[in-house]
């Protein structure tokens, strides 16, 4: 099960820390189809061409999976989707609940991957 | 880039896309640019109990089939749109975006919408997403067998309150007044609820936490007197402010900055309409917002056949 979006998808434990292992710069919005997710998705799809060396992905959150980001501890106290996680190296740098404008996100990429 | 229309719509909530599918059908070349996503408020109800032909609808799914219904005809929608000047003066109407280049039309029908009206009380950033929250249909899963604050007294309060007993334990509605703006139904539906508890004439002053919301301020606004309440979470809804910033130093505006247009949803520029809850009116509802999407549309039509 994926989300209707344009991004990657990660739909398995082992495939996220495939991709974390893999790569220094991750953006993942782990969320559903709503209004305050979907706003996210698109800022993501927009941003690929301009942030090339960051790789963004998606993944649904009611996947058991999703745990991985749900119980993440950086995401303790949330409690509005999405939950909005970004790696360096496979580290959590920072992550976000609920949905974040395209000036929030940009912020946080220029911070933590420039 | 420039990108020629025959007519441009800002926003795709229930006006925009109801002037789309008119437009388009009519083989008008249209294009919605939207700012945020489809469906603006509306996509942000649970449940519309109101909307006729389609009983206990979710707005998501509502504004899903009327962007899909307006796409069907050929009309165009930009979602996640900045734009970054307007000139609505001269026979072409040019509006310049970030990322998209400039589009160009003959006439434009602002549809803008409103966002949800914040407390503006300290705290209520910071606990954004960690406990307060403007959305019950993406986050009352959280509030499972939590206690929570509704903070509001119209329509979406009440309706919201009633749709989130279904995660909560306990609701209390806290509303500024000793009345309610909504409708009887939806009042009674409330205060019928086993589940939920008032308090009026009050507001919340300040929220408190650590990890996640803790505690919220609650304020009598009749004595002043001030009292904490420890809440796992509060739903704000109370209202909607008008997206016309943009337009203020363009457009005629009323004090409180809505549109003013006349009975055929013009403003007071040759070729710019509005429609729906960026105009000045008394009832904002998603079926006045689609009325106001036909009549702006129709009366587009014949501006441009005039301009021929």
């Amino acid at each position: 099960m994926t989300l209707d979006t344009n991004l990657d998808h990660i739909s398995s434990e082992a495939q996220y820390y495939e991709i974390l292992e893999k790569n220094e710069n991750v953006m993942i919005c782990c969320g559903r189809m709503g209004p305050m997710c979907v706003p996210v998705f698109a800022e993501m799809e927009d941003l690929r061409e301009e942030y090339p060396h960051i790789k963004f992905y998606d993944m649904l959150f009611d996947l058991p999976d999703a745990k991985v980001i749900r119980n993440l501890p950086e995401c303790a106290g949330f409690m509005g989707l999405p939950f909005t996680v970004y790696y360096k190296n496979g580290k959590v740098v920072k992550a976000t609940s609920s949905i974040q404008s395209r000036d929030q996100i940009t912020e946080i990429l220029n911070e933590q991957f420039s | 880039m420039e990108n020629k229309y025959d007519v441009i719509i800002l926003g795709g909530g229930p006006a925009g896309l109801t002037a789309g599918i008119y437009l388009s059908r009519s083989d008008i070349n249209t294009v919605i640019l939207n700012e945020g996503i489809t469906g603006g408020q509306m996509s942000l109800t649970h449940k519309i109990a109101n909307y006729p032909g389609s009983p206990d609808v979710s707005g998501y799914m509502l504004s899903r089939t009327m962007q899909k219904q307006a796409e069907s005809f050929g009309c165009k929608v930009l979602s996640n749109v900045k734009i970054s000047d307007y000139d609505f003066m001269g026979d072409e109407k040019k509006i310049k975006t970030e990322r998209r280049g400039t589009f160009i039309s003959k006439a434009v029908i602002i549809a803008s919408g409103g966002k949800s009206r914040e407390l503006k009380v300290p705290g209520e950033k910071e606990f954004a997403g960690k406990g307060i929250s403007y959305c019950a249909t993406c986050d009352g899963g959280f509030f499972r067998d939590k206690e929570i604050i509704v903070v509001g007294g119209g329509n979406s309060a009440l309706e919201e309150a009633v749709a989130l007993t279904q995660y909560a334990s306990k609701i209390t509605v806290v509303h500024e007044f000793d009345y309610f703006q909504a409708h009887k139904k939806a009042v009674e539906e409330a205060k019928n609820h086993p589940k939920i508890e008032f308090i009026l004439n009050s507001t919340i002053s300040a929220f408190y936490g650590s990890m996640s919301l803790e505690k919220a301020v609650v304020k009598n606004l009749k004595t002043g007197q001030e009292y904490d309440m420890k809440i796992d979470g509060v739903f704000i809804f109370i209202g909607y402010v008008p997206q016309t910033k943009p337009f203020k130093s363009i457009l005629s505006l009323n004090k409180r900055d809505e549109i003013i247009v006349n009975e055929n949803m013009m403003t007071n520029i040759p070729g710019i309409f509005a429609a729906g809850d960026c105009t000045a009116k008394r009832y904002r509802q998603i079926t006045t917002a689609v009325s106001d999407g036909t009549i702006a549309a129709l009366n587009v039509i014949e501006y441009i056949q005039n301009q021929l």
